[in-house]
This record gives structure tokens, C-alpha cells and sequence, in this order.
């Protein structure tokens, strides 16, 4: 068996702020009706939480739950356990209408930490991450200059981003730019 | 910059988070169609000056379809709606009608 390694391999990278790969995630896509017991039963679990409302992530125990779409969630949890949690969910779903993937290895996750945070993140997405537009507990899909990106707070300091595995590289690119050590704009 | 209320999401996106679809509400003439009428389906497109409504996708957001009313010559927004209609809604055209009085787009107005 070859080993899982993650896009790129927890590489890091300090200027204005910490970026780094976050190594492994497991990540499953759930689409269905949202509000149907059958599919929240499914998603909550995986991750012992609650569901998300729109436009936000719930995490819970042992995962977390991302609003993406009306009918789309993705439902975040150890690499290792993304797997068995996809047969769990499948199992669960019965003949609900839905659909459920493991896209773990298709995803790269990335961390931005520090006080420029904000700026750094504001600099790549046409999105209002001025405190209180933008506040741990949202969750928003948006572009990364000319990629797919998603994002959230972990907390005041710290930006999630995922994006898909295939433009891993052009992604950490753009947030080192946007990052570099002079760039300071200080908006926030 | 347009920005656009998606509909479905809620979002207001930059137009630069959207993808253009192109007209609205076309009705598609397919097979068993008049040449006349495929022909117009395919290429008659309106080209105004200013009212129009377009078909645009919150591509790098939800994902979905939605519609929208705007001026072509002052980018004004006059509001998005669900995609799952096929004219646009009495409250948008009220509300066009209150900002543009005498307007018309092909059978609307
Ligand atoms: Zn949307």
C-alpha cells in the first residue's frame, strides 16, 4: 500500500502571516434535503454536532459540518475515518434520495494564522472579511483569485481555506504572495 | 462591478464570484420546430438599452442558477429571483415599472 501523504506535505510558510498545509483531512460530500431527519441524522453522525445553518460550519465531537449549498453539505472528520464513516452514512441514508463521496483525497486544506489574517484573506476573495461581517462560525464559498475556494474561522486569528488537491500548489502560491513580508496594507 | 443578491444562497456576490448564463426566460424550439423558430432559439437575442433580464450562476458560491433584472446602461439592479420561473415576477416588474415607467422587454412590460 502507498502511503497518503496530503498536496503538499504540511509545507509552511511566515510572513505576515503563518500559511500552512494542514495535512490529511477527511472530508465527505452530502448532498440531499437538508431539512430531512434521514440526512441530518447521517451527517450529525459522523461529527456529534449539529447541522449547520445556511451559510455556516457546526462542529461537533468528532467532526464538522459545512453548509456548501440548499442541498449540499460536507461533513469533516479524521482522514482515517472518512471511510467507515461514508458506509455509516450510506447505511443510514437507506432510500433517502441523496449522495454521499468520500472526496478526502480530492481536497488540500490550508491555515492562516496570525493578526493579519483578515487582510491577508481579504486581499485573494471578493468577500467582506471585516470583523463583524466575517466571524468564526460562518462559512463562505468564494474564489481565491482564480481558483474555488472555501473558508472559515477557527477562531479571531485563524482562517481555514480548502480548495481542490489539483491547484494546491497555485493556492499556497497565493496566499504566500499575499502574505509577503511588506505587504501590510492594515485595513482592518 | 455588478454585485447580485443570489437567491439561493443569500450571498451578495461580486460578479466576479458569478457566471453569465446569457438571456432569460428563452422558450426552447427543439426538433419538430419551424426552421423560423429554431433559428430564432438559437441566434435572436434582445440587446437592450437598458431594462434586461439574464440568466447568472453563483459559480464560485452555492452553485446554483438564479435570475436578475438590470439596467444595461447604469448597471442599476432591480432584483434577483429563483430560477424556477418562466417570466419575471409581478413584484419585480412593480417594481422596474415604479423606477422605469413605459418599459418593455419582448413580451414583458
Ligand atoms: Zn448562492
Amino acid at each position: 500500500m502507498s502511503e497518503p501523504v496530503s498536496a503538499l506535505s504540511g509545507s509552511a510558510f511566515c510572513g505576515l502571516v503563518r500559511v500552512e498545509d494542514c495535512g490529511l483531512k477527511g472530508m465527505i460530500t452530502l448532498r440531499g434535503d437538508l431539512s430531512a431527519a434521514a440526512v441530518k441524522k447521517a451527517a450529525t453522525g459522523v461529527t456529534g454536532g449539529k447541522m449547520p445553518s445556511p451559510l455556516t460550519i457546526a462542529s461537533g465531537k468528532t467532526g464538522s459540518i459545512a453548509w456548501m449549498s440548499p442541498d449540499e453539505a460536507l461533513v469533516m472528520c479524521d482522514y482515517a475515518d472518512a471511510g467507515a464513516a461514508v458506509g455509516t452514512m450510506t447505511t443510514a441514508l437507506g432510500t433517502t434520495h441523496s449522495l454521499v463521496v468520500d472526496v478526502s483525497d480530492a481536497r488540500a486544506q490550508f491555515r492562516v494564522t496570525g493578526p493579519a489574517a483578515r487582510e491577508v484573506m481579504a486581499k485573494l476573495c471578493p468577500v467582506d472579511f471585516a470583523p463583524g461581517s466575517f466571524e468564526p462560525g460562518q462559512f463562505r464559498r468564494t474564489r481565491m483569485a482564480q481558483i474555488a475556494a472555501a473558508v472559515w474561522m477557527e477562531d479571531e486569528n485563524t482562517f481555514c481555506v480548502i480548495c481542490f488537491r489539483s491547484v494546491a500548489e497555485y493556492a499556497f502560491t497565493l496566499l504566500k504572495t499575499a502574505a509577503a513580508s511588506g505587504s501590510a496594507v492594515d485595513v482592518f | 462591478m455588478l454585485i447580485l443578491h443570489c437567491p439561493y444562497c443569500g450571498v451578495d456576490a461580486d460578479e466576479t464570484e458569478l457566471s453569465p448564463g446569457g438571456e432569460a426566460h428563452l422558450k426552447r424550439f427543439g426538433p419538430g420546430s419551424s426552421d423560423e423558430d429554431f433559428q430564432d432559439y438559437l441566434f435572436a437575442r434582445e440587446n437592450p438599452r437598458g431594462v434586461h433580464f439574464e440568466r447568472w450562476r453563483h459559480a464560485a458560491g452555492c452553485g446554483k442558477w438564479f435570475h436578475a433584472a438590470r439596467s444595461t446602461d447604469t448597471l442599476e439592479v432591480f432584483g434577483t429571483y429563483s430560477a424556477q420561473t418562466t417570466e419575471p415576477p409581478k413584484e419585480i416588474c412593480d417594481r422596474i415599472s415604479g423606477k422605469r415607467p413605459g418599459w418593455t422587454w419582448r413580451l414583458f412590460g
